[in-house]
């Protein structure tokens, strides 16, 4: 009894012990990996003078929001960033709704060619975007619809990854539930909104964050296919900032600052569902 | 009144293995019907072949005479209980029994009421706000369960329902199973591979085996009649001894080379010899009868412990099936105490009906509490045989095994199909 009670301690230290060190090495690979970041921030908060001398300035010694106000005066920021936004959460719904009842038809009904459909889909991923880019332009144009939000967003609804992603999960979502489901007398459209939406969040979760990051980030398309400011998302807006004739880089780095917040604030609100997404299916549980 | 029929039903997967062969069975209304049989025997095909899960390759399946085949499994009214319960786990268990007449747009109140007297029947009053990751195994499978009834529905389907219970829920679970049969009076089609499920429960048994049907009928008649090797193997809560007539003597039993003889380990009689005597092939003296041993199995009526105890010797047998004749038969008959395959005469052997089979040595034990199943080796036989527990057996004894002629079963070597006694 004695010597349970002097070991259990020893127990419970040992791990903690054995922790410390692991997180300090951990905070620093991550400082390491943070500081182009954390250092884009600080240049953002530094006057330019600051910037451009011969000291190591890691941190400014004069705050100031002088380099927000001149990214946003010379450039509608807002008004980019709300055109990403709106893009990015039609195109996330979009995918989520088509990928969703993609990978239930694959997953979950027997049709004819189903394999075959499905590597041809696949097979789609091989093809980089560039090489399209041209050929859904002619078509878009032809359309007329350059200049407009659903040629920013119509041809983005739906993915091949999107549809891998929720077919791997659904590929270890219990048939049974499904057959169930049909014996109680559920068509495919109820079982999907009533048992398999509401089973499978963490996927969609994921599959939010990931598209809605994926459509944040997008360049060429809309840099293609926009031209007026009104259209313009951030990503294009940051490159105006860069201008020939009047270069600052501290305007620059808080210009794309302000345009990481949105998906850094979404990232962190999805992170958890993200890492479950990416996992799960990998390993069976 | 619902009546289901197969009609040389036969189930083909695209990469051209047959899972059932050219199947056809009728299934009476209010019948309780078990399908039985090994793994990948095509028992569970069959039963979602029948709630319209796997579409049928070719035949047909009717329901009250009307062709089923291209129903879809919502439209049939069938309930079906699964092995792994398949409840939906983001949902109560009032959701989950609520579930089947909400997509049936019954009346919510009509909903509650059903669900309600579900939940009394099982005892599942307590839980209907519970999810189903917060109850046990027991009581899931019993959510499930509520979930068929729930609808009244024509029949119920059941794949493997207490397969992932323990022992001693299974058992409980079964007695519910039988009491919500007794109480509902609907069909029940109920797939197993576990014969004791199959017997106690059913009122008929059909046992399968790679997609053919190898007998039908009542438990007790496959248990008895046994139409063929598989069969005989299969059912019995211990397997058959199969003697061929190449493999060893089976004493005053006339075996045809062609014949197979079956006999189950519950229906062998075993009594020890005395090692130096039955070494030297002399008569066999039996032991001790003052052994308390050796007054018969507990399930063995009054009469017949006093009859085989009067008789003085140690003869233990599995009698809980044994007929009153044949307890009788020991005690007209004054069973001798040395009953050595060379001492046996043909005339003792008609009057009494006690046949020796042969003289082995116990291999090993395996202590089933109030019973003991010995493994005997005599040469190339092997037999099993379950005696009531006795002390005064070890490995390496050597033993004498007869039985009742009654109990035997003769099978033809070629076919496996039962030979007339």
């Amino acid at each position: 009894m004695s010597l349970s009670k002097e070991k259990s301690p020893q127990v419970l230290k040992q791990p903690a012990s054995y922790k410390l060190p692991l997180i300090i090495v951990n905070l620093i690979c991550g400082f390491i990996m943070l500081f182009p970041l954390l250092y884009a921030v600080s240049i953002a908060f530094m006057p330019s003078s600051e910037l451009f001398n011969m000291d190591l300035n890691l941190l400014p010694h004069n705050p100031t929001l002088e380099n927000f106000n001149a990214a946003l005066s010379k450039m509608p920021l807002g008004r980019f960033i709300l055109n990403s936004f709106m893009v990015s959460l039609a195109i996330t719904g979009g995918q989520i709704i088509s990928c969703s009842l993609a990978a239930f038809a694959f997953s979950f009904l027997d049709f004819q060619g189903k394999d075959v459909l499905f590597m041809l889909i696949m097979a789609t991923m091989m093809i980089p975007g560039e090489a399209t880019i041209i050929s859904n332009y002619l078509t878009v144009s032809a359309w007329q619809w350059l200049e407009s939000y659903k040629v920013l967003i119509v041809p983005y609804l739906t993915s091949a990854m999107g549809i891998f992603l929720f077919r791997q999960f659904y590929q270890s979502f219990p048939r049974s539930l499904y057959e169930a489901a049909r014996m109680d007398g559920c068509s495919n459209l109820r079982f999907i909104i009533t048992i398999l939406l509401p089973l499978t969040k963490p996927a969609i979760g994921a599959m939010a964050v990931y598209t809605f990051i994926n459509a944040w980030n997008m360049f060429m398309w809309p840099l293609l296919v926009t031209s007026s400011e009104n259209m313009r998302t951030v990503q294009i807006g940051i490159s105006m900032l860069d201008s020939v004739d009047s270069k600052s880089l501290t305007m620059m780095i808080a210009g794309v600052v302000l345009i990481i917040l949105p998906s850094l604030s979404i990232f962190i609100l999805g992170q958890k569902q993200l890492i479950k997404g990416m996992f799960s299916g990998a390993v069976k549980g | 009144m619902t009546t289901i029929s197969l009609d040389h039903v036969k189930k083909q997967y695209p990469n051209g293995f047959t899972a059932i062969h050219d199947l056809s069975l009728d299934i009476q209304d209010q019948e309780f019907l078990v399908l039985v049989g090994p793994s990948g025997c095509g028992k569970t095909t069959l039963l979602r072949m029948i709630a319209g899960l796997e579409k049928i390759s070719s035949g047909s399946l009717k329901m009250d005479g009307r062709v089923m085949n291209d129903v879809e499994a919502k439209d049939r009214d069938l309930a079906m209980v699964f092995q792994n319960y398949a409840l939906y786990p983001h949902l109560t268990v009032f959701d989950n029994m609520a579930f089947s007449l909400k997509m049936r747009r019954v009346k919510k109140d009509i909903i509650k009421d059903k669900v309600e007297e579900a939940a009394e029947i099982l005892g599942l009053a307590d839980y209907l706000q519970r999810k189903p990751g917060e109850l046990s195994g027991g009581q899931r499978q019993r959510v499930a369960m509520g979930r068929a009834i729930v609808r009244q529905p024509k029949a119920f389907l059941m794949d493997e329902p207490l397969s992932n219970l323990d022992a001693k829920l299974r058992v409980e679970m079964r007695e519910e199973i039988s009491r919500l049969y007794q109480r509902l009076k609907t069909t029940f089609i109920y797939v197993t591979h576990d014969q004791i499920e199959a017997m106690t429960l059913g009122t008929r048994v059909v046992v399968m085996d790679q997609g053919v049907i190898r007998q039908s009928g009542p438990p007790q008649e496959l248990y008895e009649k046994p139409a063929n090797l598989f069969v005989a193997s299969f059912i019995g809560n211990h397997e058959m001894n199969f003697l061929r007539p190449d493999a060893a003597s089976t004493g005053t039993l006339p075996l045809e080379s062609s014949q197979i003889l079956g006999i189950r380990p519950e229906h062998l009689l075993l009594e020890k010899i005395d090692q130096a005597m039955g070494s030297g092939c002399d008569p066999l003296v039996v032991g001790n009868g003052n052994d308390p041993q050796a007054v018969g199995p507990p399930l063995a009526s009054e009469e017949s412990t006093q009859a085989v105890g009067s008789s003085n010797h140690s003869l233990t047998m599995g009698t809980p099936l044994a007929s009153e004749e044949s307890t009788e038969a020991i005690d007209s008959a004054n069973y001798p105490q040395t009953v050595g395959s060379a001492l046996v005469s043909e005339e003792s052997t008609q009057v009494v009906g006690i046949h020796p089979l042969m003289i082995g040595k116990i291999q090993f034990q395996e202590m089933l509490g109030d019973d003991d199943l010995i493994f005997v080796e005599s040469g190339a036989q092997k037999l099993s045989v379950l005696t009531p527990h006795r002390t005064d057996l070890k490995p390496g004894d050597l033993v004498q095994i007869s039985c009742f002629t009654a109990h035997i079963h003769y099978f033809d070597a070629q076919s496996g199909d039962a030979l007339a006694k």
